[in-house]
């Protein structure tokens, strides 16, 4: 283990047993919130007992999905927008302001358009990550040096054959950015959803459970959510690394 | 009586003028210039700094539109698309960091289709050429700019194209080695019959590498005379030792110094 990986490990298990020793002790109520060991502990209990599986297959499912049509989407559009120098003038201003607009806001409108099944849980992951791809598409496309195109034209490529085998893969890494990004806000977006415009779901669980005061439900959930993105973007982090490495980057 | 070697590229009143956007006047960057290029013959082209000489090469290759004037490549008028059978090596570093050295060196050679044999025998020629053979594997990063620049070169010369234009193409290699590497494009440039036009700022490089040099004026870049080098086409770098060599580069120099008097006092072109 390296020396930074020792203190980040500190930084983030000292809070986890400073909290098991507040609970066990008795400064924090078991009402309020059970010790760490014991949220982990029912959390082994919940899994195997399989009945959140379906929940959780659920919302990796549509964050997945969420994920999916906003990398592909963003990255369209992000290609779309970098050849219209008029049209990215228009939308730049749009998108630097996007993330200030609070999109759980429109629920209501949401629910009136698509009712209460995965659609609007989606549609919301989705609004929330494609920009971020968008706008690192741009990024990505904007650091592609001149002279590559000029490659491109040198070995007669097309427009799309130029995107697909030099400009997208030398934008790759701020791609990829954009891809993390959209990992976490699509995540972001479904769990969200699911609290207020759901009856399936881990963000429904968890609300369920809450409004049941049943920690041995709601806290190994908040957990299992904890768990999973930290690990996705762990992964993540860990594949860019070695792709930065490879471009001399790191 | 021996027949004239062909034209491979001809230029005829070729120009390039930049208009300036909005209130802002135009520039008048090149020509015109008249210049046959023969078939088989390295020709290299040496003048000020911004006296077009990149610009008449993107034009040459399509790259750069001409303001006026005809550019022919093996007897036909070029269009928008780059001629085929022409390759060409830029100064700035165009290797793919994506792509391993060997992926760089095939990416045109994939795109023709060839056998994988032969591909490959393509590949391992110009790793042994090009003394990459150890970093086949490497990415660009893991290489000096004058390694990625040898990169570059392997991907064009693998083409086998009949036209190799070169933009400065040894500008981030050591003395040395752009001996070395002279050596090693004259010999490609012998077995393989290509067409060469070479820019260079170099007056040594050109006299060394070519048939003949055109030494371009100060901006807008016309060519100001020829200097035939009559070098023998079996030649390596040891001419440099030679006093007809001194001879060669003092007369570039002496046609050259005027100019880029001229152009050091000239205002720098728009971006």
């Amino acid at each position: 283990m390296t020396r930074v990986a020792f203190w980040r490990a500190v930084v983030v298990l000292l809070p986890v047993l400073a909290l098991e020793v507040l609970c066990r002790t008795g400064v924090i109520a078991p009402i309020m919130m059970p010790a760490p060991s014991v949220v982990l502990r029912d959390l082994v209990t919940l899994l195997a007992s399989g009945t959140m599986n379906g929940a959780i297959v659920k919302t990796l499912g549509n964050v997945a999905l969420a994920c999916v049509l906003a990398i592909v989407a963003g990255v369209a559009l992000g290609a779309l927008i970098h050849r219209w120098p008029g049209l990215r003038e228009t939308l730049e201003p749009l998108f630097a302001t996007y993330y200030a607009i609070p999109v759980y806001a429109f629920y209501p409108l949401f629910i009136i358009l698509f009712g209460l099944g995965e659609a609007p849980q989606i549609l919301i992951g989705f609004m929330l990550a494609v920009v971020a791809v968008i706008v690192n598409t741009l990024n990505g496309l904007d650091s592609v040096p001149r002279v590559l195109g000029k490659v491109a034209r040198v070995y007669r490529l097309g427009p799309l054959a130029t995107a697909l085998r030099i400009t997208l893969p030398y934008a790759a890494p701020y791609l990829f950015t954009g891809v993390k990004l959209a990992v976490a806000y699509a995540f972001i977006g479904v769990i969200g959803a699911e609290f207020i415009m759901s009856r399936t779901g881990l963000g429904y669980e968890i609300s369920f459970a809450f409004n049941n005061f049943d920690n041995g439900v709601m806290y190994p959930l908040i957990l299992l959510i904890l768990v999973i993105a930290t690990a996705l973007n762990m992964s993540l982090e860990r594949w860019e690394k070695a792709l930065l490495r490879r471009r001399g980057r790191h | 009586m021996t027949a004239s070697p062909a034209v491979h590229v001809s230029l005829r009143g070729v120009t390039r003028v930049y208009e300036g956007s909005g209130s802002g006047r135009a520039v008048h960057a090149l020509g015109p210039v008249d210049l046959d290029l023969l078939a088989g013959e390295f020709f290299a082209v040496v003048g000020p700094s911004g006296c077009g000489k990149s610009t008449l090469l993107e034009m040459i290759a399509s790259l750069a539109p001409a303001s006026a004037g005809s550019i022919v490549v093996e007897g036909r008028p070029i269009t928008r698309e780059v001629p085929e059978g022409v390759g060409v090596v830029f100064q700035e570093d165009a290797c793919f960091p994506w792509l391993t050295v060997a992926d760089n060196i095939v990416f045109g050679l994939r795109r023709q289709g060839l056998a994988a044999g032969e591909t490959r025998r393509r590949l391992e020629d110009a790793l042994a050429l090009m003394g990459l053979a150890e970093f086949a594997r490497a990415y660009p990063a893991q290489l000096s700019g004058g390694m990625r620049q040898r990169v570059c070169i392997a991907r064009t010369l693998v083409s086998e194209p009949r036209l190799i234009l070169l933009d400065e193409p040894f500008g981030a290699l050591d003395q040395q080695t752009r001996l070395l590497m002279g050596d090693e494009l004259l010999r490609l440039w012998r077995e393989t019959g290509a067409t060469v036009l070479l820019i260079t700022h170099a007056l040594d490089e050109a006299a060394m590498l070519a048939d003949r040099i055109g030494v371009m004026s100060a901006r807008p870049g016309r060519i100001l005379e020829i200097v035939r080098t009559g070098w023998p086409r079996e030649r390596d770098s040891r001419i440099v030792t030679e006093e007809s060599f001194g001879d060669i580069t003092g007369r570039l120099w002496r046609k050259l110094r005027e100019e880029s008097l001229k152009s050091m006092a000239g205002q720098p072109l728009p971006a």
